[in-house]
Formats: C-alpha cells, sequence, structure tokens
C-alpha cells in the first residue's frame, strides 16, 4: 500500500473523528491507543483481584485454619465461616488466580496493551488495519473477564480444578462443587477470551505485514514490534487448540460424549461413559498452555529489549540474534508441550522427544540473557523506573528459566513434578518476568499513554520493594519443593513429615504481603498521574523509534501531518558519527554515511 | 493474634514507605531538580549503587537460602534408580549455580560500573557474530551431555521389563484414598473395571477371572527390600498421582488405563529411620511439634503425636475436596517379614465369600446383588485388560 494513498483515506476519517462522542471516544473507541489504555485499565483491574486472591491463599497456608476477619468480610459466611477458609474455596482461589493471571493478565493485559498502542506508532501507521475488529476484540475480553468475575458469585462457587482444568475432575460436578456452573462460566468465559484474542492477533498480524510506513523494513522493526508479531503467530497457531479443547469438554459435561472420560465410578455409581482419555485433553490443553507461556514472555522481552537500548544509549546488541533467538524460541514452544505430561502415563517415548526438543529452549534463550547482559557493558545506564524493572526481569528470567533445566528433564521431573519446586519456577521466568516487563512498559510509555509523567521516586520505590519481596516469595519455594511437598494443598498439616517446612511458608506469605502491598504505591502512582503527573515532553526519554514524533495530545490517525518515513534501524543510539546520542529512525542518513551494524 | 500482627507489619510498611519518599525527596534537594521525572545523574549514582547492594543481597539470600534450608531437602533416596536420578540433578545444580552466579553477577556489576553520567557516551557495540556463537556452542554442547544423560537415565527407570522377576502390584486411587492389590502367587492381577464394582469388591476385580483368584486387597503397602516392584495403577474417578517422594517415583493415575512405575526399595523402613539425615530430621520435627503441642495444651486442646518417620505415598495431582490428605503408609520389609506379612492376609475371593457366606439367613439381599453382577457382566464393557 502506497503510504500516500493510505494518508489520504485517513484523513478525512481523522476529520469525522474530532466529533467524537463520550461513547464513541472513550467506550467504543476504535482508536487503538484509546483501545491499548481500556486493555490496560482492564488489565489493572484483574491484576489487583488476581494478586489479592494469592495473598488470602498464601494466608491460608502459613496460618493454616486459622480465623481472619479479612476472609470473612471477603469471602462471605458460606466459604469461610468464622473467618476459617474452606477447602473447596481455597482450590477456587488457586484456580482463580491462575487463570487471571496467564489470561486476563500477562496476555490480554500485557499483549494487549502494548501490542495495541505500539504497532501503529512504531510502524508508522494511522490505526490498526481493522479498527472494528480492534474494538470487538476489546470488547469480548471485557465480556469474558465479566463472565469470570460473575462465576465467583455462583452457589456452589467458581471453576476449582486448577488453571489447567484437568478432566474428569473439571468434568463432573460430583467430584468437585467448582465443576457444576461456575465451570461452565469458566468454559464460556474462555470461549470468549479466545475469540476476542485471535481477533486482535489477525489485526496485528496484519497490521505488521502491510502497513509498515515508507522504509520501515522488516529488519528495522524495532524488537518490540518482532515480538508481538511472533506472539500473534503463536497465539493463532495455539488457540484454536484451547477452544477446541474446551468445546470438547463442554460436549463431555453437557452432551454425554466422551472425549475426555472413560470408566468411571464416582458417588456411588459407575457412569456412561466409555473410551475416551484424559491425557488427550492434556495434550490439547498444553499444545495451547505451552506457547502460553511464551506468549506471556515475548512481549516482555520485546519491551524490556527497547526499554534497555534506549537507557543504555546504546544499540541493543545483536538485533539480528535478537531476532533469530525469537523465532527459535517461537518454533521451539509449540513443539515442548510434552514436558508438562512426563509423569502423566503417555509413553515414555515420547517423554525422551520432548526432554531433548524442551532443553534446546535454553539455547537462544541463552543468547538473548547473554545479549542484554552485553548490552549494558559500556553503556551509560539512565536508571529511570523502566530500566530498573528491565534489568529485574533478565535477572528473574535467568533465575527462573535455569530451573527449567531441571523440570524439562524427564527423569528430574519425576520427583519434582507438582511441586513447589514448579510454582517457584514458573513464577520467577513467566510471571514475575513477564510482570516486570508489563511494568517497565507502562513506566516507559505511560508519557505516550496519557501525556503525563509518572513519579520516579515512588518508582524507585516500587521496584526495589517488589524486587526483594518476589525473590524472598519464590527463592524459598524452590527448597520446600525439593522437600517434595505437593501444590495445591490446602494445608500441609495432614503430614508431620512436613512440619519443618512450615516456619519457610510463613516467611513466603510475609514476603508476599508485603510485596502485594507495595504495588498500592504502583497503583496510586498511576491513577494519581493521569490527571497530576507532570506534563510530558515530546520525547522524554530520548528515543529512536516512531512513537516519540507524535505529538502529545492524542490524535485520531497518530500524525498531524504525513506519516514519518524511516531511513535507519532503530537503535542508533551514541552513534560515533553523529554528536547527539540518538538519532530517530525518521532522520535521512547523512551523506556517505556508513551502517555501522549488521 | 496474627492478624494483629499483620495490621502492624502493614502500618510499619507504610511509614517506612512515607520515610523512604522522604529521603529519596531529599537526596534531590542537591541536585539540579528540575522536576523532569526522568533519571538525573543523581539518581543513576544511587540506583547503580542499590544495584550492587541488590547483587548483595541475592548472592547472600542464596547462601543464606542453602545453609538455613537445604538441610530441608529430600536426602539418601531410597530406591535403587533414586541415586542416578540424584547424581544427575546433583551435576545439574552445579551447572546452575555456576551460570547462576556469572550471569547475575554480570547483570548487576556492569548495572553498578556503567550506571549514567551525563559527559559521557556509551560504547556504540552492536553485534559481534563469535560472541554469539560463543553463548550458542557452549549451552548447546553442556545441554547435549545433560539430554544424554538424562535420557539414559529416563530410559532405564521408565522402560519395564516384562520378562523381568519383579512383584506386580497394582495402585488404585479414588477420591480421596489408596488401595492396593497384590497379585499374589501367580504374580498377575486378576481382569478389573470400575463396572464391577460391588459391595465388597470396591475395586471391581472381576471374579470370574482365574488370575483373580489369589489377589489379595490391603490398605496398607508393604514391599519388600531389595526386589523389583513393579506398580501398575489404575484411578476410578478422577486424576491422581501416586507420589513416592523418597523413592524418587511418581506416575498419575489415569481413569481408563492402567498406567506403570517400577522401582527397587533399597533401605527397609527401619533401615531408613536410622540414616543420620532422618534421625536429625526427625528430632527436629518432634522438637517443633513439642513446641505446638504446649501451645495446644494451653489451648485446652490435646497434645500433637511425636513423629516417627514412614514412607509415604501422596496423591499429587489435583483431585478434589480433601486432595490435601490423600495418602497411604508404605512400608518396606526385608524379604522374610514381608513374606510372612502377605501370607497373613486373605484373599480378595475368601473376603467375598466370608461377605456373602452370611447371606442365605438373609436370601433376598443376597439373590438380588447376584442379579446386579449378572447384569452389569452382561454390558460387555472393553475391560481394563490387566496382565
Amino acid at each position: 500500500m502506497s503510504a500516500e494513498g493510505h494518508d489520504h483515506g485517513q484523513d478525512h476519517e481523522h476529520e469525522h473523528h474530532h466529533k467524537d462522542t463520550f461513547i464513541t471516544k472513550y467506550i467504543f473507541s476504535i482508536d487503538h491507543k484509546m483501545i491499548a489504555k481500556q486493555y490496560l485499565i482492564t488489565g489493572i483491574i484483574m491484576g489487583v483481584i488476581g494478586i489479592a486472591m494469592s495473598l488470602l491463599f498464601r494466608m491460608q497456608l502459613a496460618w493454616p485454619e486459622e480465623s481472619f476477619k479479612i476472609f470473612n468480610v471477603l469471602l462471605g459466611d458460606k466459604f469461610a465461616p468464622d473467618g476459617v477458609m474452606t477447602n473447596d474455596v481455597y482450590l477456587a482461589l488457586v484456580t482463580i488466580h491462575g487463570t487471571i493471571m496467564v489470561f486476563f493478565v500477562l496476555t490480554a493485559g500485557l499483549s494487549g496493551t502494548f501490542s495495541n498502542l505500539l504497532i501503529p506508532l512504531q510502524i508508522g501507521a494511522r490505526d490498526m488495519a481493522s479498527g472494528f475488529m480492534n474494538m470487538v476484540s476489546y470488547w469480548l475480553f471485557f465480556l469474558s473477564a465479566v463472565i469470570m468475575l460473575s462465576s465467583l458469585f455462583v452457589e456452589a462457587g467458581p471453576a476449582s480444578s486448577g488453571w489447567t482444568i484437568y478432566p474428569p475432575l473439571s468434568a463432573l460436578p460430583q467430584a468437585i462443587p467448582g465443576s457444576g456452573t461456575g465451570m461452565t462460566l469458566w468454559l464460556v468465559s474462555m470461549a470468549i477470551f479466545i475469540a476476542s484474542s485471535l481477533m486482535g492477533s489477525l489485526n496485528y498480524i496484519v497490521t505488521v505485514i502491510n502497513l509498515r510506513t515508507k522504509g520501515m523494513s522488516m529488519t528495522r522493526l524495532p524488537l518490540t514490534i518482532w515480538t508481538f508479531f511472533v506472539t500473534a503467530v503463536i497465539g493463532v497457531i495455539s488457540f484454536p487448540v484451547l477452544l477446541s479443547a474446551a468445546l470438547l469438554l463442554i460436549f463431555d459435561r453437557s452432551f454425554g460424549t466422551s472425549f475426555f472420560l472413560s470408566d468411571i465410578y464416582i458417588a456411588g455409581e459407575v457412569l456412561h461413559y466409555q473410551g475416551g482419555s484424559p491425557v488427550l485433553f492434556e495434550h490439547l490443553f498444553w499444545f495451547l498452555g505451552h506457547p502460553e507461556v511464551y506468549i506471556v514472555i515475548l512481549p516482555a522481552m520485546g519491551l524490556v529489549s527497547e526499554i534497555m537500548a534506549t537507557n543504555s544509549r546504546k544499540p541493543i546488541f545483536g538485533y539480528r540474534a535478537m531476532i533469530m533467538s525469537v523465532l527459535a524460541i517461537a518454533f521451539l514452544s509449540t513443539i515442548v508441550w510434552g514436558h508438562h505430561m512426563f509423569v502423566s502415563g503417555m509413553n515414555p517415548f515420547l517423554g525422551s522427544v520432548f526432554t531433548f526438543t524442551t532443553l534446546l529452549i535454553a539455547i537462544p534463550s541463552a543468547v538473548k540473557a547473554f545479549n542484554w547482559i552485553t548490552t549494558l557493558w559500556k553503556g551509560n545506564l539512565q536508571f529511570n523506573p523502566a530500566m530498573l524493572f528491565s534489568i529485574g526481569m533478565v535477572s528473574t528470567f535467568i533465575t527462573g528459566g535455569l530451573t527449567g533445566i531441571i523440570l524439562g528433564d524427564s527423569t528430574l521431573d519425576i520427583n519434582v513434578h507438582d511441586t513447589y519446586f514448579v510454582i517457584a519456577h514458573f513464577h520467577l521466568v513467566m510471571g514475575i518476568s513477564a510482570l516486570y516487563g508489563m511494568f517497565a512498559g507502562i513506566y516507559h510509555w505511560f508519557p505516550k499513554m496519557y501525556g503525563r509523567m509518572l513519579n520516579k521516586n515512588l518508582g524507585y520505590i516500587h521496584f526495589w520493594v517488589t524486587a526483594v519481596c518476589a525473590y524472598g516469595v519464590f527463592f524459598p519455594m524452590h527448597f520446600i519443593g525439593l522437600a517434595g511437598l505437593p501444590r495445591r494443598y490446602y494445608t500441609n498439616t495432614s503430614f508431620p513429615l512436613f512440619d519443618d517446612l512450615q516456619n519457610v511458608n510463613v516467611l513466603i506469605t510475609v514476603f508476599a504481603l508485603v510485596g502485594g502491598a507495595f504495588q498500592l504505591v504502583f497503583l496510586y502512582n498511576f491513577f494519581s498521574s493521569i490527571f497530576y503527573g507532570k506534563k510530558a515532553v515530546q520525547n522524554p526519554w530520548r528515543s529512536t523509534t516512531l512513537e516519540w514524533t507524535t505529538p502529545v495530545e492524542h490524535i485520531h490517525g497518530n500524525w498531524p501531518g504525513e506519516i514519518p518515513h524511516v531511513y535507519r534501524w532503530p537503535y542508533d543510539y551514541s552513534n560515533p558519527n553523529y554528536d547527539v546520542d540518538f538519532v530517530p529512525q525518521n532522520v535521512p542518513m547523512k551523506e556517505g554515511e556508513e551502517v555501522l551494524h549488521h | 493474634m496474627t492478624s494483629l500482627l499483620v495490621i502492624i507489619v502493614l502500618v510499619l510498611l507504610a511509614v517506612a514507605l512515607w520515610q523512604l519518599t522522604k529521603i529519596f525527596d531529599l537526596t534531590q534537594v542537591g541536585a539540579n531538580s528540575d522536576d523532569s521525572q526522568v533519571a538525573s545523574d543523581n539518581d543513576n549514582n544511587i540506583q547503580g549503587y542499590l544495584m550492587f547492594g541488590f547483587l548483595a543481597f541475592i548472592y547472600i539470600f542464596t547462601i543464606y537460602g542453602l545453609l538455613k534450608w537445604g538441610p530441608l531437602v529430600l536426602h539418601t533416596p531410597a530406591s535403587e534408580h533414586g541415586s542416578l536420578v540424584d547424581s544427575l540433578m546433583n551435576i545439574t545444580w552445579v551447572l546452575i549455580f555456576v551460570v547462576q552466579f556469572i550471569t547475575q553477577g554480570l547483570l548487576y556489576y556492569f548495572s553498578f560500573k556503567y550506571k549514567g553520567d551525563k559527559d559521557k557516551k556509551a560504547l556504540y557495540f552492536a553485534d559481534n557474530n563469535r560472541l554469539e556463537a560463543l553463548w550458542s556452542v557452549i549451552p548447546a554442547v553442556v545441554l547435549a551431555g545433560l539430554i544424554l544423560y538424562g535420557l539414559y537415565a529416563w530410559n532405564n527407570i521408565m522402560f519395564v521389563d516384562e520378562d523381568e522377576d519383579t512383584i506386580v502390584i497394582e495402585l488404585y486411587a479414588q477420591q480421596f484414598k489408596w488401595t492396593a492389590r497384590y497379585a499374589g502367587p501367580d504374580n498377575v492381577l486378576g481382569k478389573a473395571n470400575v463396572r464391577l464394582i460391588e459391595g465388597i469388591n470396591t475395586l471391581g476385580v472381576d471374579m470370574s477371572d482365574p488370575y483373580s483368584q489369589d489377589d489379595i486387597v490391603v490398605s496398607e503397602l508393604h514391599i519388600p527390600k531389595g526386589k523389583k516392584v513393579h506398580f501398575k495403577m489404575r484411578s476410578q474417578d478422577v486424576l491422581h498421582s501416586a507420589y513416592m517422594p523418597h523413592f524418587r517415583a511418581q506416575m498419575n493415575c489415569v481413569p481408563g488405563m492402567v498406567t506403570e512405575f517400577a522401582f527397587t526399595p533399597v533401605y527397609t523402613t527401619s533401615e531408613y529411620r536410622e540414616l543420620p539425615y532422618m534421625v536429625e530430621k526427625v528430632a527436629h520435627i518432634n522438637s517443633i511439634r513439642s513446641k505446638k503441642s504446649v501451645d495446644l495444651v494451653a489451648k485446652g486442646e490435646t497434645a500433637l503425636d511425636p513423629y516417627t518417620f514412614d514412607y509415604l505415598l501422596l496423591c499429587n495431582k489435583i483431585c478434589g475436596t480433601s486432595h490435601y490428605n490423600m495418602q497411604m503408609k508404605i512400608v518396606v520389609d526385608t524379604p522374610e517379614d514381608y513374606k510372612k506379612w502377605l501370607s497373613e492376609k486373605a484373599t480378595l475371593a475368601q473376603d467375598i465369600k466370608a461377605a456373602v457366606a452370611p447371606a442365605p439367613t438373609e436370601g433376598a439381599a443376597g439373590s438380588t446383588d447376584t442379579t446386579k453382577v449378572d447384569t452389569t457382566a452382561k454390558v460387555e464393557a472393553p475391560k481394563v485388560a490387566m496382565k
């Protein structure tokens, strides 16, 4: 598409949008910047709920079956009589915490926010390929969030068979109360969520391929765009498989089919199911479930790469290697799902294959980690809060990633599978890392979103307390996992064997409560800065990418005049040919200027 | 009491936060504070030192953890293959700690060393193929070693030779208890299917199968030291996982199929109790329990029993409300004790006979039961074939 032709069409539209009503501007907006903000706010609200749930069950684990007034207030008489959390609600909290954090915060909240905000701005497009589809995508996400939250209020409680919803537990209300209406709502919510996610992904892919401005070749794309693009591709490949698993499970639950169920005797009677297999569900679930962790972490990696380069005042080290490693990770991520199933009863030979493919992922991951570290080397590091979170992300990604060598090895997985060791591993490598990436993104692009600056001192406090607490929570968990403590236990008091782990559990919970409480600092900073933050200048971080060439005040269509053309790669920081330490992408090459990178 | 503690902690934190903000504000006073909310050189300096401090925190916390919590982790494996698993684990740990030490060190040291200074310019260093090759090839070589060792161990553990002389035992999972079925003198388990569950035959064993006649059903697992035990696992309702951490053994129990795991125990229960690490661990646990008991007695509740070690089978796949308490005791006997224990157990066939025997006096109930068995048998469900 020619940039000019595109411009004219958009300018025309642009005038119309000045007459926006409140509803078309703030609610059913088709402007990608507004949709990004909608995703972010929804994601933050879901994040608050998800984290609060984890604090509640952490309290139960530290002080099992003790009475807390707050349980009674938040969970009600049915689920916390006399302030003691019941075991059913414990499992429900664990399940919904996982679901909310993985899908609603770190998939939609992270990808939805930054893909929407940055793809058009950084590639030089007026908007997404389809603004309408983008709007529908957000509202489907919103609807799925509402349904998920409404499941908390049904009589038998929400889904409580773990976020992986393995049948038969998730299929039979006789097996656990949460598998009644709660599970139905969970499945409906996820089906809608997947529709939303697919619409978003298709939009991102089409936009990146078709709407790049003149001169923006694929090898001049910022790494953010590369990761969003690849993430969207993985999403399109794997989310439909989860949708099919969810649909088949709905069939089993409601229409009596036997895709995942066979030979079941429960509550004193034999059920009619025959010939299905729960292992089939596990395969389908993890065919999404594993790529999903990369759907979560890749955008965070992109954001961190961009922020590190900007704040190191240095090119990202190994731009092409970074792209290659993202592609390698994306490819491998679709053929490693079986490492979640080493002891599921599948053929051990498959276990061998999945061990091999899984451990290969360590190679591109190592390349990324070393490239980030080398980016810092001889830089001129500007410690803005976004930079702190980016360094923190690399740190937790390494710490969490290394224990993946243990879990990915089928032999070693036998004894740590489904213990707290797994919880420690994935919370560090994809939970905390992705969350750090998201925070980094928010601190960095807040001026672009709201035209104001976040308070940096509050940002510093937020980072340091969070950093200490994140390690305080998840580092000790490795040990209790290696001691053999299974996850998803309501209390460990049934096993005197684990009595010596109780102090560790208390310590973890204290760190969690402190860390959780300090997220209030962020919330305060975020919401007060939207209204009272210091007004931002156009390019506060002196960055090279195109989004900082747009005016501070948002306009539909992004650039008032022509879309800027691109003449160079996005990482010309401290280019020796120039006196200034950054050269934006839209600055033409000087006569005879050589390209200094590959 | 604890909620009060929590509130106090929260209040203290709020105060600490307020103080911290003030400190950060004060540090701005000297610097030419432009209020731009962009990091100044003064910020870079402070944050750079904090980066260094955080590196120290990670190192110290790791060492503290290893000393303080290291003794909690599972020690001496109680099965033959366990030492293979543990040595691979130890090699992996050495590797992990080396890489963790170096990479975190570089990351935070560079952060400290190259903290921003407005008079400096960064080095334009965009790429270097040799470096990229270096940190692609080194992990690839190291991982190749780990993969080979891992696969060697995995194949040794998981593929059970059917001709091998083993003791075949069925582990049967249901919400929320474990049952074991011994194959008896013929060492072959009789066929079974949940559709045959009836009265005392809670495992749905097909009593018309000749192999079933000598099967023995028990609720406490005894296995002999030094002999390979071949577990065949079934579940009657939802997924469960048979987790025997001391034996480095775990396998899911899946309704509709039979899963397997085999291992050879190398310590009897009493031998394992005598291991120095276990003596120490049990003493530690008992000191915790007696402390707790003092509190309980003061509240008028009963004191906790002192703890003696036993091998356990835990459920390690979320299976419902009481998942957290689905366990079975495992006893590893000497071969003689094992034989003696097993010989004292009645077979399932005898149990059923004993249960049916008084039936003639209440004839009606007995006869309806028999018809029921007949009808279910006529359904001709594809039975789970058990060798």
